[in-house]
């Protein structure tokens, strides 16, 4: 594997409501090699967006790193001094959100917003920096710049509006991007300009990519790792050939069968039974025991994250020596869902 | 945006319309002869028609109501019943000690209070917080006349540091503008606090976080902005409070403004005083409202698009 | 299909005003739907398909008269929908039911579902009081809630487990149509597959026809027999499931699908981008309404409405399509004026406010 420019290490963060512990990120562990695209899959709660704001730390109370490591071209982030994180911030790693719409700040123009950025970063002035803003709305597709630098954000539409938000993200051309959602509150045409000009701009930049997503089909088209998670976990962790050709784990699993898909037909949609967890009730073994079909007494210790023969790491019981449930249980069965 | 503040202009004329039927019929809706009240129930038949006469008060009512609207926009009041010096004059020298103690007192409300709230909301839920939030309480539970009196017992009368009464000299101002200004400062730290906390949640306040902008900028530049659009209209609503309050603080500290002569033209039944200066503070009141509504569209561009 | 279907829609219009001026006088319409046609058989399940402001939504609250259409005509099993008094469209309403995207809003916080459930089967008075409790339970059960369950508040279920109150709410007064409003937008892939099967299965026992609205194309596969495409008012295309997925014929059906990434690393597709955002449907572009982020437009596309009919003999009764060069197109006579797989030629385009336009319609709409 190539050089890594993010090597999460069993990250914790939690956050503490009314003297409880509720542990939104639960001992994740991921890397992200450099110049590649790592998609981070999951359902809602499972902690993807937490563990995303937690690399910037930008988790905010009550909520709290609580362990881990998270380092970032060989510097530890999580020992890293204020100023230091922000010099960090929109400069070596950028950011873009779910909301477009809410995104950006409502009262300022698009120019004054992206100035800013040159402004902190490399000192520039308010000639210097138009003109870098100009010239990166032009990277990303915005139609007579110097006219919308004017403008304010409710004047652009949602997709136009993610756009500059990509921009501003990528202003100082960062080594890394974090794509949180980006794409989710906006229409399948629109995202797809979106993901394109995203993919187009990380040739360009020569930067890496974490995307979050809980869209199977936008991990599949745009990036070349998978972390995939449940409740606070990385449960399988895999390139994106391995992970959709074999998948081990049985979430994995069970989120591409209970998936309906435009491309071909399908008879019945295979479900995971039951619900998420509330965190009060979450299980101390493997999380998804509860939910799982191939579920056994061991299910009530918590697996280990292993690395199987073909190169997943997988967290489950069913891939070690200790397994006690049904031998050569078939997890995945190519044939029944296509 | 000219389309806006055109139809709020348009808007306004009903309004002092209004306001000018309600001071007119002051005069009226006192019960029994209001020339025999200016005059003094024992005053000799020839004074009262005296006043009669001078008053207009035999023409119908709708003349009268149209001359007075006249006059009033000829900026003629009339004159008084006391001293025969246009109201105008008394009205005109008056208004400028009350104008000067509303303002002084809304920039004391507003910059303690937006400070007061900033800190509440930036360090909710910590000792500061709490602190200010019951000292807040305080502040707004207080009618200004008893804060008025505690301030004058406590820093002119045991320490001695400022005049307990007039106005003018720097010392003379202090003390009521502490008085009139605190009640403000308080509603408008409360404001500020719950409009803060509100904008400090938004994505945009994120976003300007994960762009590396310093913890400082993104209140005061990032989130100030815009927490400010509903704090506006609240001290916008203030300044009408203080205009009126302004009555009470007065006597309290023998200030020469407005309200002492409503108080003192109440008490000596000198109506056209009266009237004239009500009118002054409600034809002020209008125009400061209108004023917020202009810069409250302008600090929220969202608006124009409604 | 087309003798003697459940619901029949004609040339419905939905305008909604736009107040403004000093006067606040009507000075526009936001055409959200404009004069479009079509039916639905009995225990079919009929998708509408398009992106935001479309129409798709307003069809649906129009049939139910939600909102008061502005023209058209409605006919439910026969009957004429928008003739009913208010009255007998409370009792018409039995028969045609909603389930929205958010059950959350959609259930009173403050009930049960024992009340829930009881008030709906009250209102039309289904079920005499005495069997409404083994009704209720009965009704749980069918869309797999525990019994226990029965007095729980909303907030105490999962968002799954809500959209299944929703739909048992829908069902307790026996409708015959269900307008399944973005019903499994919001939930989890996971979850929403179980309530795509039990909405599968209910049809299946129940012989209850869907008018499904939805953006998610792969539910829509997944879940209907014809589907009708919208685009900024009007229907660009409708038919058959396999043949609209694997034939379509419109050009925006055709970006609308290519759009969507494929849940398979080993399957990349040609990628067609959309020129711009949909145009505002205040002012919508004259002629074929797409046809100004339409590679293939021509002069006759701005001039001329394309009718909507069936191009091509092999779709006779199946696919119709709103498309003056459909036939051009798919026998390649008719070439498109740009590269449509490159995202930039896509980019320099004016847009408009889409979203704000959305505000308009909910402002228009209270």
């Amino acid at each position: 594997m190539s050089e890594n420019i993010l090597d999460i290490n069993d990250l914790r963060t939690s956050f503490f409501v009314e003297g409880n512990e509720i542990k939104a990120v639960d001992g994740v562990t991921f890397q992200v090699p450099k110049g590649k695209t790592l998609g981070i899959v999951g359902e809602s709660g499972s902690g993807k967006s937490i563990s995303a704001l937690s690399i910037l730390q930008l988790i905010e109370n009550p909520g709290k790193i609580v362990g881990g490591s998270i380092n970032f071209k060989g510097e530890e982030l999580t020992k890293a001094k204020n100023s230091r994180m922000r010099d960090i911030r929109g400069n070596e790693i950028s950011m873009i959100f779910q909301e477009p719409m809410t995104s950006l700040n409502p009262v300022y123009t698009i120019g004054q917003q992206l100035r800013e950025s040159y402004k902190i970063h490399e000192g520039l002035g308010k000639k210097e920096g138009t003109k870098r803003a100009i010239e990166m709305l032009e990277l990303v597709g915005i139609p007579s710049p110097e006219k919308r630098i004017n403008q304010y954000p409710y004047e652009l539409s949602g997709g136009m509006r993610q756009r500059v938000m990509i921009a501003m993200a990528l202003a100082c051309k960062p080594e890394l991007l974090i794509a949180d959602e980006p794409t989710t509150a906006l229409d399948v045409t629109i995202q797809a300009q979106i993901l394109e000009l995203i993919k187009e701009l990380q040739d360009e930049i020569g930067m890496s990519v974490v995307m979050i997503t809980h869209d199977l089909g936008v991990v599949a088209e745009t990036c070349d790792y998978v972390a995939v998670m449940y409740c606070g976990k990385v449960v399988e962790y895999a390139d994106v050939e391995t992970l959709f050709a074999n998948p081990k784990h049985p979430y994995t699993v069970g989120l591409l069968n209970s998936l309906p898909r435009h491309d071909v037909d399908q008879d019945e949609l295979v479900p995971i039974k039951g619900n998420v967890p509330a965190p009060d009730e979450m299980p101390t073994g493997c999380r998804f025991a509860p939910r799982c079909p191939h579920a056994s007494d061991i299910c009530s210790k918590l697996p280990g994250l292993e690395t199987q023969e073909d190169g997943n790491d997988v967290r489950c019981w069913i891939y070690t020596e200790e397994w006690d449930g049904e031998k050569g249980v078939k997890v995945y069965d190519r044939e029944s869902t296509t | 945006m000219t389309t806006f503040i055109i139809r709020r202009l348009l808007q306004a004329i009903p309004v002092l319309i209004g306001v000018t039927i309600l001071v007119f019929s002051l005069m009226h809706l006192t019960p029994g002869n209001p020339a025999v009240i200016m005059a003094g129930e024992s005053a000799p038949q020839a004074t009262v028609q005296a006043i009669e006469e001078r008053l207009g008060l035999n023409d119908p009512l709708h003349i009268q109501y149209f001359n007075f609207l006249g006059n009033a926009l000829q900026l003629d009041l009339g004159t008084s019943i006391r001293d025969n010096i246009p109201v105008f004059d008394h009205v005109q020298s008056r208004f400028l000690i009350t104008l000067e103690l509303s303002v002084y007192s809304m920039i004391f409300a507003i910059v303690l209070g937006l400070l007061a709230g900033i800190v509440s909301a930036v360090r909710q839920y910590t000792i500061s917080d709490v602190v200010i939030m019951i000292v807040a309480l305080f502040g707004l539970s207080m009618p200004n006349f008893w804060l008025g009196l505690m301030l004058i017992q406590w820093f002119s009368i045991n320490l001695g540091w400022f005049s307990p009464t007039g106005w003018g000299d720097p010392d003379q101002i202090v003390l009521p503008v502490i008085a009139l200004g605190t009640a403000g400062a308080a509603i408008i730290a409360r404001m500020t606090r719950s409009s803060m906390l509100d904008v400090i949640s938004q994505d945009y306040i994120r976003t300007a976080r994960a762009k590396g902008v310093k913890e400082r900028v993104v209140i005061f530049r990032h989130a100030l902005k815009n927490a400010m659009i509903p704090v506006v209209t609240v001290i916008g609503l203030q300044f009408g409070y203080f205009l009126a309050g302004s009555v009470l603080t007065e006597s309290v500290f023998a200030i020469n403004g407005l309200g002492r002569l409503i108080i003192d033209s109440i008490l000596q039944r000198d109506f056209p005083v009266v009237q004239g200066a009500i009118l002054v503070i409600a034809v002020t009141f209008v125009l400061v409202n209108l004023a917020v509504d202009i810069s409250y569209r302008f600090l929220n561009k969202r608006i124009d698009l409604n | 299909m087309t003798e003697n279907p459940l619901l029949k829609v004609e040339n419905l219009k939905q305008y909604f005003p736009i107040k403004g001026g000093l006067l606040g006088r009507t000075v526009n319409n936001v055409k959200a739907v404009d004069d479009i046609s079509f039916t639905i058989g009995r225990g079919e399940t009929v998708s509408v398909v398009g992106e935001s402001g479309c129409g798709k939504s307003t069809t649906g609250r129009a049939i139910l008269r939600l909102d008061e259409p502005t023209e058209g005509k409605i006919e439910f099993d026969g009957k004429d929908v928008l003739g009913k008094n208010a009255s007998e469209m409370r009792s018409m309403r039995s028969e045609m039911q909603i389930i929205f995207q958010d059950p959350y809003a959609s259930l009173n916080p403050r009930k049960t579902v024992r009340q829930t459930l009881n008030e709906a089967m009250d209102i039309h008075n289904i079920v005499p009081k005495k069997e409404r409790n083994d009704r209720i339970i009965e009704l749980m059960e069918t869309v797999g809630l525990q019994k226990h369950q029965i007095d729980r508040f909303p907030h105490e279920f999962s968002g799954g487990q809500r959209q299944r109150i929703g739909i048992a709410r829908a069902l307790s007064v026996n409708p015959k149509l269900i307008i399944c409003d973005e019903a499994v937008s919001a939930l989890d892939v996971s979850i929403q597959a179980q309530v795509l099967n039990l909405l599968k299965r209910l049809q299946r026992e129940m012989g209850l026809t869907y008018l499904f609205i939805a953006h998610d194309l792969g539910v829509v596969r997944h879940i209907s027999d014809r589907i009708i495409v919208m685009y900024l008012g009007k229907i660009v295309e409708i038919g058959d499931t396999k043949s609209i997925f694997e034939n379509p014929q419109h050009p925006y059906t055709k970006a609308l699908l290519s759009a969507i990434p494929v849940p398979d690393p080993k399957k990349k597709s040609e990628r067609i981008f959309l020129r711009g955002d949909v145009p505002s449907p205040i002012d919508p572009p004259t002629g074929c309404r797409f046809h100004t982020r339409c590679p293939f437009a021509t002069d006759k596309c701005r001039d001329v409405v394309p009718e909507l009919e069936e191009k091509d003999e092999i779709y006779k009764g199946k696919h119709s399509v709103a498309c003056h060069y459909a036939l051009d197109i798919q026998q390649g006579k008719h070439k498109p004026k740009y590269n449509m797989t490159d995202v930039r030629k896509s980019l320099d385009e004016e847009g408009t406010d889409n979203q704000s336009t959305q505000k308009e319609v909910e402002k228009a709409r209270k």
